[in-house]
């Protein structure tokens, strides 16, 4: 048996001045949110894969000695080899360079429609929200109607009549795209206009827009950045659609959704061509739909389980 | 009740009248005439034609000659197909498209249903992340790869299902499963997440200390609350089959609206792609002012009177 010295049953000294000390380091909102989104490990997951993915989408077309557009019609419909990573199209183009070039694309298009539904949502949004009365029912009345309109139906007319293109396609897509942003921003803004720290900024003199930009809009950041992030898969979701029905980029550019959907024609007899695009357009809406049900966690605490 | 049925059906005939306008507009503003073809046409024939359908008069005519026919339920010709009118297309297409929506609504609904039941009942458990992992899934892959996948897998390599076409209930099991797989792990997450915030409420604890079965609560008190939202999202679903039903229809040569649909955008056929936009417009809006109405029925406590949308 193990001896306890007796000076272990000396009572402990209690000091009340050190009852009142914060023992832990104070943590800003923003550091709450990365540690308890640092502990949702699928969220991670997803980060991981979208860093992986973007740093390929940049560095990867310069891994191959192959040109995205580039026809070789001696090998035509090869599968991957060392040669060729991910095998050629039915032009003897490189998939490879093709995938990761497409990648640049609908990454783009993802993220520029996101960005720009994030600009006119915010302003939208942040203006009904904080005029509030005749301003706001007017300003939500129109994106009411707007809202009521078929998204797809309305994109494939636009692009249609617009022609393909890069700048279309975003076009089409943001046109009624940025309501969901608007409305979400209008709702914050409403709840947090009455707050102390706002009327403190107004009785100090702060102009409106100070106040939003300074006051309101970081204080929604939460929101707006999972709308954001959710917002880029479905952009990428819309493109690949288009594309199926020939409404995508138009050649020899390659976004996944044109890969894909030719592909989709090819499956029976050359599968790669389907695998490689489909299966990144797929880790690409995982990764940005799982970062931001993590993101939407981490931010809300009360959803905790 | 009335007033509020009354002041959704006033704005949704606003919404209906930007879209004929918009689309009317867009329309004319496509490049080419619709006579423009490969083969210029002699001038007394192109003028014959314009004059046939109306195309020599002022836009303002026009204008108010299509909204006048789309009263009339007259969704105009199609100029690639001499003879065929858009009517003629919704008439044949809408049927066969509207059998294999309500297919894939119903998988949808029912299977998606019961995946989030069992993934909350059995929280944190392998059922949960098995059912969540199948959701995700199902979300992350695009409707057509998703059927070309099942067309391949299923019925070109095993054998078990037709490959194409539109003949038995056999042939209709394969699109209607490739169209209702994002709606059905869309439903299964949302009712996973109503019914675990559901099952944590006092009532349920409640029901358990009357000594209720496990079925008891499930059927009688959890899921009849849970399925709320599931209803608020019939709306968004029926947009979502619908517009799934242009790439499915093509995918399985089925001869439904969709796939004249695609085939119109193919060909640039601006009448046909005007008259089925304005035709499906018409059929999502009442869709959806169907689902709000029916959720201000199920749900006393949304009050209805105030014309609120449910954020």
């Amino acid at each position: 048996m193990q001896q306890i010295p007796k000076e272990m049953f000396q009572p402990a000294s209690v000091d009340l001045s050190e009852a009142e000390k914060i023992s832990k380091p104070s943590l800003s909102y923003w550091k709450d949110v990365s540690i308890r989104f640092r502990k949702n490990k699928l969220a991670m997951f997803g980060l991981v894969l979208l860093v992986i993915l973007v740093f390929m989408a940049i560095f990867g077309p310069y891994m191959t000695k192959y040109d995205y557009a580039t026809n070789d019609l001696m090998s035509t419909n090869q599968p991957p080899s060392a040669k060729h990573w991910f095998g050629t199209d039915e032009l003897g183009r490189d998939v490879f360079a093709r995938t990761w070039y497409g990648a640049r694309i609908s990454l783009f298009i993802g993220l520029a429609a996101a960005l720009i539904d994030l600009f006119i949502g915010v302003l939208w949004g942040g203006i009904a929200g904080f005029r509030g009365g005749k301003t706001d029912e007017v300003m939500m009345r129109i994106a009411d109607i707007l809202w009521a309109v078929p998204y797809l139906l309305l994109v494939i007319l636009l692009m249609v009549i617009l022609g393909q293109g890069l700048g279309t396609m975003i076009l089409a897509m943001t046109i009624t795209g940025w309501i969901n942003m608007a409305r979400i921003v209008r709702g914050q803004v409403l709840q947090l206009k009455n707050q102390e720290y706002v009327l403190a900024a107004q009785t100090l003199g702060a102009s409106t827009s100070r106040i939003m930009f300074k006051h309101l809009i970081p204080n929604a950041m939460g929101p707006i950045l999972v709308t954001l992030t959710l917002t880029i898969p479905s952009a990428i979701f819309t493109e690949a659609f288009l594309s199926y029905l020939g409404l995508g980029v138009p050649q020899p550019l390659a976004s996944w959704g044109t890969m894909a959907s030719e592909g989709v024609q090819a499956l029976q007899y050359y599968p790669w061509r389907l695998f490689f695009p489909a299966t990144f357009i797929c880790l690409t809406i995982f990764a940005f739909n799982v970062v931001g049900d993590g993101l939407r966690d981490a931010l809300d605490p009360r959803l905790r389980k | 009740m009335l007033k509020y049925v009354g002041r959704r059906l006033l704005s949704m005939l606003l919404s209906l009248f930007l879209i004929i306008t918009a689309t009317f507009f867009l329309m004319r503003a496509a490049p080419g005439g619709p006579f423009s073809g490969e083969k210029k046409l002699p001038p007394e024939i192109e003028k014959n034609l314009n004059e046939y359908y109306g195309l020599d008069r002022p836009w303002y005519n026009q204008y108010f000659d299509y909204l006048v026919s789309i009263a009339k339920w007259d969704f105009g010709p199609s100029f690639k197909y001499k003879g065929q009118t858009v009517n003629d297309l919704i008439n044949e297409g809408f049927p066969v498209s509207f059998f294999l929506g309500m297919e894939s609504l119903l998988l949808a609904v029912s299977i998606g249903i019961l995946l989030g039941v069992i993934a909350a009942l059995n929280h944190n458990k392998w059922q949960d992340y098995g059912a969540m992992i199948f959701a995700v899934l199902g979300i992350s892959v695009p409707s057509f790869i998703m059927a070309s996948l099942l067309q391949y897998v299923l019925a070109i390599k095993l054998g078990w299902f037709p490959v194409a076409r539109w003949e038995s209930l056999q042939h209709t099991v394969l699109p209607a499963l490739a169209l209702a797989a994002t709606p059905m792990a869309f439903i299964a997450r949302l009712t996973r997440s109503s019914m675990l915030e559901v099952l944590s409420n006092d009532y349920i604890r409640t029901a358990k200390a009357k000594g209720l079965s496990r079925g008891q609560i499930t059927v009688k008190h959890a899921i009849r609350n849970a399925l709320l939202p599931v209803v608020t999202y019939l709306g968004p679903l029926s947009a979502a089959i619908l517009t799934g039903s242009f790439v499915i229809e093509k995918i399985f040569g089925i001869p439904g609206l969709g796939s004249h649909f695609v085939l119109s955008i193919s060909n640039r056929d601006y009448t046909v792609i005007m008259g089925v936009t304005v035709f499906y417009s018409i059929i999502l809006l009442s869709a959806v002012l169907l689902v709000d109405i029916v959720y201000g029925l199920i749900d006393p406590r949304i009050k209805l009177a105030g014309g609120k949308k449910g954020e």
